[in-house]
């Protein structure tokens, strides 16, 4: 089938980061430094980007102010003509580096917050001390006006502090928050028993923003991920797979989304052995799951399936065992009752950190 | 708040928002942090006279101007909606 061009790519410059997050968004097999893609094929990746379609790249990671030439890729893929944007912690965003940054034309910081006090924070990030240097960070960056995202992501530990997050995102003069509910993918998988929300928790947290974005509007912007545990319908997984985004790997795999690499059956190519187009366009992976042609049932005749597109791949291979399965989210699911055994799990063991295996 | 633009409002592209050529799906596009919105001509007009110096006043006289054939009204309600629902994500301000 065709395809549209892709509206953003999430550049993950390497897997390095000073945390450790429990809920890490990062394969459980991590990237090495040494096999991270030079400088010069990741300003050729910015500019085949940009000539595919796509229009933003969000530069990530891992902690992408691990790399000593993130001002020379901001400043490449500005001159590709993309819009810059940084998904970070804040740890190492000196400022001097941050004089750097604007002037090779960074449009945007998404920095991501733990908590709202340094004991739940630095617990939660697995690094002493980040919270009040996230802080002064996100100080810096407004007193520079660089648009700022604060990306908090919510559990069962730190939902209860949502009002304390509003009023640190509008006290920091964010101009935008995600309320990002963690999703079971990455790290989080190992972290599930712990970090799952409860019932009042999720029903809470919908209440909550639905009031304040409206009580914010024209002054802060929300987004909202709920729980998705909890729902009945699935999220439409990166609007449909291969339709609007991709990922590209510290080691130059391009992926559908940062999970993708879970299916076992999918072969993934590199930037390095073929054209971005190509693998877009032609790749087996990329279409595998593309439209609703491949659709099981019941999705096949679901009145939902232009929406949801049968949910999240990942996550069927995850809970169904068969990522061409309907996404266990959905209430018609035949595997619904492997969520509903889920949110029966809770657990207060120690959390698994993210670290190098 | 409220989103309405009074005459006298001077509407403004904040820092990190931008209209940009998008070539390669042959439009413009308004470009703001994690976000792309396609822009259609009535769009694209519109923000044209978005120059952080003109009121939404002088904006709905320019585009009057520019499209007589226009019911009366019809045109400033038009503005006034498109850029409330800008407004309210803060990809416009008002100076």
């Amino acid at each position: 089938m065709s395809a549209p061009p892709p509206i953003a790519m999430l550049a993950e410059l390497t897997h390095r980061c000073p945390l450790s997050c429990p809920y890490c968004s990062n394969p459980l097999e991590m990237v090495r430094a040494k096999e991270e893609l030079p400088t010069e094929v990741w300003v050729d990746v910015f500019a085949q980007a940009a000539a595919l379609g796509v229009l933003q790249v969000h530069l990530s990671g891992g902690e992408p102010a691990s790399r000593r030439d993130l001002e020379a890729l901001v400043g490449a893929a500005r001159k590709a003509g993309l819009y810059t944007n940084l998904i970070t912690s804040g740890i190492g965003l000196t400022p001097l580096r941050l004089d750097a940054l604007e002037a090779a034309g960074l449009d945007h910081i998404q920095l991501s917050m733990q908590g709202t006090r340094p004991d739940l924070a630095d617990w939660i990030g697995g690094y002493r001390g980040g919270f009040e240097r996230k802080i002064a960070v996100a100080r810096e960056i407004g007193r520079r006006g660089i648009p700022l995202t604060l990306n908090a992501v919510m559990h069962r530990h730190n939902l209860d502090d949502l009002d304390a997050t509003i009023a640190l995102a509008l006290d920091l003069g964010a101009r935008r928050i995600e309320v990002a509910c963690v999703q079971f993918h990455g790290w989080a998988v190992a972290n599930r028993a712990q970090l799952l929300p409860t019932r009042e928790q999720t029903e809470m947290v919908k209440r909550k923003v639905a009031a304040a974005r409206a009580e914010y509007e024209g002054v802060m912007a929300f987004d909202f991920v709920p729980p998705d545990y909890y729902s009945d319908y699935p999220k439409a997984c990166m609007g449909g797979w291969g339709s609007a985004g991709l990922n590209v790997t510290p080691n130059g795999t391009v992926l559908p989304c940062h999970a993708a690499e879970t299916i076992p059956h999918l072969r993934f190519e590199k930037v390095t052995d073929r054209p971005l187009a190509e693998i877009w366009y032609e790749s087996a992976a990329f279409n595998a799951y593309r439209g609703t042609d491949w659709l099981p049932e019941p999705c096949a005749g679901c009145e939902r399936k232009e929406i949801d597109f049968g949910g999240c791949r990942c996550q069927a291979m995850a809970l169904a065992g068969d990522a061409s399965a309907t996404d266990p989210i959905c209430a018609k699911s035949p595997h619904r009752a492997r969520v509903l055994a889920a949110l029966e799990e809770v657990s207060d063991a120690p959390f698994t950190y993210r670290k190098l295996g | 708040m409220s989103l309405t633009f009074a005459a006298s409002d001077v509407p403004y592209m904040p820092r990190g928002v931008r209209v940009a050529d998008d070539p390669v799906r042959g439009q413009k596009v308004l470009l703001a942090p994690e976000k792309a919105v396609a822009l259609d001509a009535v769009g694209e007009a519109i923000l044209a006279r978005v120059d952080g110096a003109a009121s939404f006043g002088a904006i709905v006289a320019s585009l009057n101007a520019a499209f007589p054939g226009a019911p009366e009204g019809r045109i400033e309600a038009d503005v006034q909606s498109f850029l409330a629902a800008l407004r309210a994500r803060i990809f416009l301000m008002v100076k």
